[in-house]
């Protein structure tokens, strides 16, 4: 694994395992995750990428039976978030996920938005008003839907239902977004919106992005980790990986001869 | 952070205290199942003896009896059965395998799901007008029988169209693919595979229409029986007799009305009693219907 | 010309057979509303409809008889009411426990067992109501009258909590995982996504659960039959004793109301009137549940 250009790091992944069950999902698994930066996650069906986002934020807790061991650092505050005696909510209250499908609630509009400000008991009608308005216009979806924020949600088109979810996570200021494989519902043109949209928000926030798409994880990621077989084979700069990568079976892999 | 921490502890007890709630209210149903039955066998026990089960109704609480109910129970449901399962059965092969989506299997469709919620008393009127009055047949067992068919009929078809359904297309397939006619397929696959949850429905409605009440007091069954129907079998030519069909009757649940609503204590063990009887038939019913279910769930897998 | 086998005849004979079993339940549903059209029909000959919906007093069977069918349908109204106070929101808290909470072992051993509550034949409830539940009730309430509309409202309530309970959860555990975990994935418990996303999500369902329970405690007859007592009464007290429709057709079935009078007519009018009641909830129903199945 080559090494971390920067030292401003936001996340840090240190000797992961994780157990479905006695299935062995991810192997001692390192990785850094660099502040303000899109770390993209590539590799095979199966080789456990979806498995490691969510570790971020410990949505296998919400299943027996599964089993994590080593750490997650999150940086500054350098806590281990995947430790037991760290709630799974106060984890998730930090770290925001965008879905694979669209979920959004049978709710209006405003309330999908403002649905995390209520879990976190936040009452008043100005601020969550400014919240959704603010959030809503960092998704890019503010112009198309200003005039019928009470309408359902489902009401909107695929791509506008993702960035309506990109908005609810963005609404509760996420230390770190995750995103897993968030345009694999999507038509190419929804798709290309959501890529400028998390080329945007890197600005403002750490994203790590899972994609089965690797022009997409070269379009939209800075650094870039090949996973195979719940283990990474290699983690660099993205224009690193996808011109001069290092190991044989990246290479096979970003040239489309497997996967 | 710290508004986080005290938020979540906030949140987490309210989610806590929930789980709590939930499960006190599931209890709540169960508890007082088992109060039900506790009560009715301190009331009843007592009065359960051999004697009881081999007397007529009497005006002295203490030689009362439920002979007549229970020969009268057991032989409106052999009625009901014989009626309801062919029929149920049928109706349910038929929407399932044969039907084609038109307009008339909607119409059938939604009509047994409303069928399914008409109050039992409804069904108690129609036999009234239409087995006692129309057909004239009487107040007699056969009425009593095809009253409690009619009612369960629905529960019947639905339960083996549910079963049925359950049968992979692959299997219907390769029996076609061996040049099987339609009802051969049914007869030796769709049938056999499916028998599991078909019987299950078919005790579990057998045993609503045992427990059942209101559509028999309104076709007329007696509360106070002291003899019974004329036997099936006789020593005469042609020794089988089918008189007994048009018998007077009383059932289980009718006797044990009967006693809840006199005034004296003594019948009210009684009915007690009755109860003890009534619900033991019924959970036995029951619990045989979960056991084929999971016998068979075991058995064939998919 | 395609030959005509005994095998095909014998396929077209069996298929017909099955054909006219499935038509049999048209038949049921046609004579019911027959008989009662034509017998109900026979009543508003002699009462006029307008008596029946107005009048204030239910009293058939009198030498100066009153048919004002508002008492039976209030006693009905009550006692169901009083159900679906205890049966919704039990039946509700029931739905989510078991469909969120509680682990897939518990709900398998559970679920059946609480079934159990709607398989206990109605009589028995009606005695548990009479000679338990209302003497227990009154050592709290001494105004209570040992017939009233209370405790067999209470006693249907928890005999309907399966039905309602059931149909509600199957309509939760249907609202597909990606959305609950949409819930979670912003830091809400268990409850906060039960409530504000699973039970919006479950809407049709439950409201369908709902409506089962209602039509259920309106026709149930033997509970009410054996401890709301006898007594045509336009009371909103559950203290009193009132009786219902089918309470009312179980008291003149046990008469002897001699066939094609007035009287006996009196039965199938407000049998009638409990048929229609239930037929627009049963409706509505339907077609709640048809549209959850089109959702997902």
């Amino acid at each position: 694994m080559s090494a971390v250009t920067s030292k401003d790091l936001k996340a840090e992944a240190k000797g992961l395992n994780f157990f479905y069950g006695s299935v062995h999902a991810l192997k001692n698994i390192s990785l850094p995750i660099e502040r303000r930066k899109v770390t993209a996650l590539i590799g095979p069906s199966g080789c456990g990428k979806t498995t490691f986002l969510r570790c971020f934020n410990r949505m296998h807790d919400l299943y027996p039976h599964n089993r994590y061991e080593g750490e997650i650092l999150l940086y500054p505050d350098n806590v281990n978030i995947i430790s037991p005696e760290i709630d799974p909510i106060e984890v998730r209250m930090q770290i925001s996920m965008v879905f694979q499908k669209p979920n959004p609630f049978p709710k209006t509009i405003y309330e999908n938005v403002a649905y995390g400000l209520r879990v976190r008991g936040t009452r008043k009608k100005q601020v969550i008003d400014e919240r959704v308005e603010k959030s809503l216009r960092g998704a890019a979806l503010w112009e198309e839907v200003k005039d019928r924020l009470h309408n359902l949600a489902f009401d909107l088109s695929g791509g506008q239902q993702q960035r309506l979810c990109i908005a609810r996570a963005l609404a509760t200021d996420p230390r770190i977004l995750l995103f897993d494989e968030p345009t694999s519902a999507l038509d190419p043109i929804a798709t290309s919106k959501i890529e400028e949209l998390i080329i945007e928000l890197k600005n403002e926030v750490t994203i790590i992005i899972v994609t089965h798409n690797m022009q997409q994880a070269a379009r939209v990621s800075d650094y870039t980790s090949f996973m195979y077989i719940g283990e990474i084979i290699e983690y660099d700069r993205t224009d690193k990986i996808f011109t001069a990568p290092s190991s044989k079976l990246t290479e096979d892999y970003i040239t489309g001869r497997f996967g | 952070m710290e508004d986080i921490k005290k938020r979540i502890a906030h949140i987490k007890f309210w989610n806590g205290l929930f789980q709590v709630v939930g499960l006190l209210s599931t209890f709540v149903g169960l508890v007082l199942l088992f109060t039900l039955m506790a009560d009715l066998f301190t009331d009843g026990a007592p009065r359960l003896s051999y004697k009881f089960f081999t007397s007529f109704p009497s005006r002295f609480a203490e030689e009362a009896g439920i002979l007549s109910a229970w020969v009268g129970s057991c032989l409106v449901l052999l009625v009901t059965a014989c009626a309801a399962i062919p029929l149920g059965v049928a109706a349910g092969i038929y929407l399932e395998e044969y039907a084609s989506k038109n307009r008339l299997t909607d119409l059938i469709e939604i009509n047994i799901a409303n069928l399914a919620g008409v109050p039992s008393i409804v069904y108690g009127l129609l036999a009234l007008g239409l087995f006692v009055y129309f057909f004239e047949f009487g107040e007699s067992i056969l009425t009593g029988g095809l009253a409690l068919a009619l009612l369960i009929l629905p529960m019947v078809i639905m339960a083996t169209r549910e079963s049925i359904r359950a049968i992979p297309n692959s299997i219907r397939e390769a029996s076609y693919a061996m040049g099987a006619t339609k009802w051969q397929t049914v007869k030796w696959h769709v049938l056999p595979y499916s028998t599991g949850g078909v019987l299950t429905g078919i005790i579990i409605g057998l045993s609503r229409a045992i427990g059942e009440t209101a559509p028999i007091i309104t076709v007329g069954a007696l509360t106070f029986i002291a003899f019974l129907p004329t036997p099936p079998v006789s020593s005469d030519f042609p020794f089988i007799s089918f008189k007994w069909l048009f018998d007077p009757f009383t059932v289980m649940p009718i006797q044990m009305f009967n006693w809840v609503s006199r005034p004296q204590k003594e019948f009210q063990l009684n009915a007690a009693a009755a109860g003890i009887v009534l619900m033991g038939m019924t959970l036995l019913m029951n619990g045989v219907a979960i056991y084929i279910r999971y016998k068979f769930r075991k058995k064939i897998k998919w | 010309m395609k030959k005509v086998t005994p095998q095909k005849v014998r396929e077209r004979v069996i298929e017909a057979i099955l054909f006219l079993s499935a038509l049999s339940s048209i038949l049921i549903t046609v004579s019911i509303v027959f008989i009662l059209c034509y017998e109900s029909w026979g009543f508003f000959k002699e009462v006029s409809v307008i008596e029946f919906l107005t009048e204030k007093d239910w009293m058939p069977l009198f030498a100066n008889p009153k048919f004002g069918i508002l008492p039976l349908v209030m006693g009905t109204l009550l006692t169901t009411g009083i159900a679906l106070i205890v049966a919704l929101p039990l039946g509700i808290l029931v739905a989510v426990y078991l469909s969120e909470y509680a682990p897939h072992k518990i709900r398998e051993i559970i679920k059946p067992v609480l079934e159990l509550l709607a398989a206990v034949p109605t009589v028995v409830y009606g005695y548990f109501a009479l000679l338990f539940l209302t003497p227990i009730l009154q050592k709290f309430l001494p105004d209570l009258s040992g017939f009233n509309a209370l405790s067999p409202g209470v006693i249907m309530g928890i005999m309907i909590i399966p039905y309602v309970s059931s149909v509600s959860e199957d309509a939760m555990i249907a609202v597909p995982m990606h959305i609950r975990e949409g819930s979670y994935a912003m830091g809400a418990t268990k409850l906060q996504t039960a409530f504000k996303v699973v039970i919006p999500s479950a809407f049709s369902g439950i409201a369908a659960a709902f409506i089962i329970g209602i039509s259920r405690a309106i026709g149930e007859t033997m509970v009410v039959s054996i401890a709301a007592g006898g007594m045509p009464n336009l009371t909103l007290n559950p203290l009193e004793s009132v009786q219902t429709l089918t309470a009312y057709i179980v008291q003149v079935s046990l008469g002897d109301v001699p066939h094609g009078t007035v009287e006996y007519r009196t039965i199938f009018a407000a049998g009638m009137t409990l048929f229609l009641m239930t037929l627009g909830f049963n409706i509505v129903g339907f077609w709640l549940r048809k549209r959850i199945r089109e959702v997902y």
